[in-house]
């Protein structure tokens, strides 16, 4: 585990050569990838990224134990895409690779948004923002549609006191804590530009691609599979018709919203069962979406025309 | 005279990475980690009081220290103390206490005598620090 390694590391000083495939797979960065891979749908371009980012770290790593690099490298990063592009999983999942590389200590993820860090009166926001800090220590903290954090409308919003003493720490414990901030990526280009301390300090921007609509269906197997479903072949069919017309209702979050669609879906099947059920139903019966199930679904009530200029999203 | 209250006291203070390290100690077993200060440091008070919110859900030492480092700048000429509370069933109670920081200057105690019935003598002590009134006692 990592905590042995660290105590070891002194004892280790006195190596003169590193084997980086034997570390990539001893300190369980490899199984952390390949989970990755598994479990995530497609972000091909982030999964890339993160493998050259691990890459850097380990030779990093490497470097500090043969005494060649003393500082500690700048970890904080930024992730930006659309909502539902899986920004929180991943950052999940980065917790975890930074804690088994030995660079946080702990490898808990503290997720915020403006109302942890923002106080609602003076004097308020120092305490409040602490406390998340204190909080993620030894972790990584999760600041999601960081934006907020910066009202320009308001010069005396308390978000401003927030960024100060984030920035602070920011710089000054490098060692105990990982910022990771998230939102929408024009935004993000907003708020980096009218706070440019935040921008010199994260070394690391990710961008999440929306995902495409085979990935989403892909998704939507992933998630019933994961919940002890499976679809009906016209269900299947239906799903695939469903996705290109969701995705052009407002409020489209990427496999979020496909994950409300099926909750729904889910919803409609047990009402079905219910009933029309008579006599006593199979384990096949209780686990399958038939095709009228995603079929009852609003989207497809809309005439071809007006989809796109529809008013609201559920 | 040197404060001995708490585990550890015998031995020199504690460097802050020797804190740390008991602190996530305690972490690690499950304790909130309270930080508290007095000004009167007779060994039978020991309700001191509480600096901030007793520390239920830090996972990390450094959380704490950083508390710790707020707490000495505000009340660096009082004494500090960690305590660590284990609150699962059957303990409920304070698992671990120890002594993080002390005032310049301890000026010790005196040993009170009182006559009581008969020619019986009986002892108390009194710190010199609380002859003055609470917050002028140090520095």
């Amino acid at each position: 585990m990592a905590g042995e390694a660290a105590r070891e590391e002194p004892v280790e000083a006195a190596e003169t050569a590193v084997d980086l495939r034997r570390e990539f797979e001893e300190s369980g960065v490899k199984a952390v990838l390949e989970e990755l891979d598994r479990t995530l749908v497609g972000l091909a371009p982030v999964k890339r990224r993160i493998r050259e980012i691990s890459a850097l770290l380990l030779v990093e790593r490497a470097r500090r134990r043969l005494g060649l690099a003393h500082e500690a490298p700048s970890l904080h990063m930024s992730f930006t895409g659309n909502p539902g592009t899986g920004k929180t999983t991943v950052a999940l999942r980065m917790a975890e690779l930074l804690h088994r590389l030995g660079y946080v200590r702990r490898g808990h993820l503290v997720s915020v948004t403006r109302d942890d860090l923002v106080g609602q009166y003076i004097g308020h926001t120092a305490p409040k923002t602490k406390e998340v800090l204190k909080k993620a220590m030894g972790g990584v903290l999760f600041i999601d549609e960081a934006y907020y954090l910066y009202r320009p409308e308001n010069e005396r919003d308390y978000g401003q006191e927030a960024i100060e003493i984030l920035l602070q720490v920011m710089e000054n414990q490098r060692d105990d804590l990982v910022v990771i901030l998230a939102g929408y990526a024009d935004r993000m280009e907003r708020f980096f530009a009218s706070n440019p301390g935040f921008r010199s300090r994260i070394a690391h921007h990710v961008d999440f691609p929306d995902y495409g609509d085979g990935e989403l269906l892909a998704i939507a197997e992933l998630i019933l599979e994961r919940q002890g479903y499976r679809l009906a072949p016209e269900a299947r069919a239906a799903l695939e018709r469903y996705i290109p017309r969701r995705r052009t209702q407002p409020h489209f979050a990427n496999a979020r919203s496909i994950r409300n669609a099926l909750d729904r879906a889910r919803l409609r099947q047990a009402s079905r069962l219910f009933e029309t059920a008579e006599g006593p139903l199979d384990a096949a019966a209780l686990s399958t979406l038939s095709g009228g199930d995603i079929l009852a679904s609003r989207v497809f009530g809309l005439p071809e025309e007006r989809i796109g200029d529809g008013e609201g999203g559920s | 005279m040197r404060l001995t209250q708490g585990t550890f006291s015998f031995l020199p203070d504690l460097t802050d990475a020797q804190i740390a390290r008991q602190v996530q100690y305690a972490l690690d077993q499950g304790w909130a980690v309270n930080i508290e200060t007095t000004d009167d440091p007779h060994p039978r008070n020991t309700y001191w009081d509480l600096w901030g919110q007793p520390m239920f859900d830090v996972a990390d030492a450094a959380g704490v220290m950083l508390e710790l480092a707020e707490c000495r700048k505000v009340f660096g000429e009082r004494y500090i103390r960690l305590s660590a509370f284990d609150a699962s069933h059957g303990w409920e109670t304070i698992r671990l206490s120890f002594i993080v920081g002390r005032p310049a200057e301890e000026p010790g105690f005196h040993l009170v005598r009182e006559e009581a019935e008969g020619r019986r003598l009986r002892y108390t002590t009194r710190s010199y620090a609380t002859e003055r009134p609470a917050g002028q006692r140090y520095g």
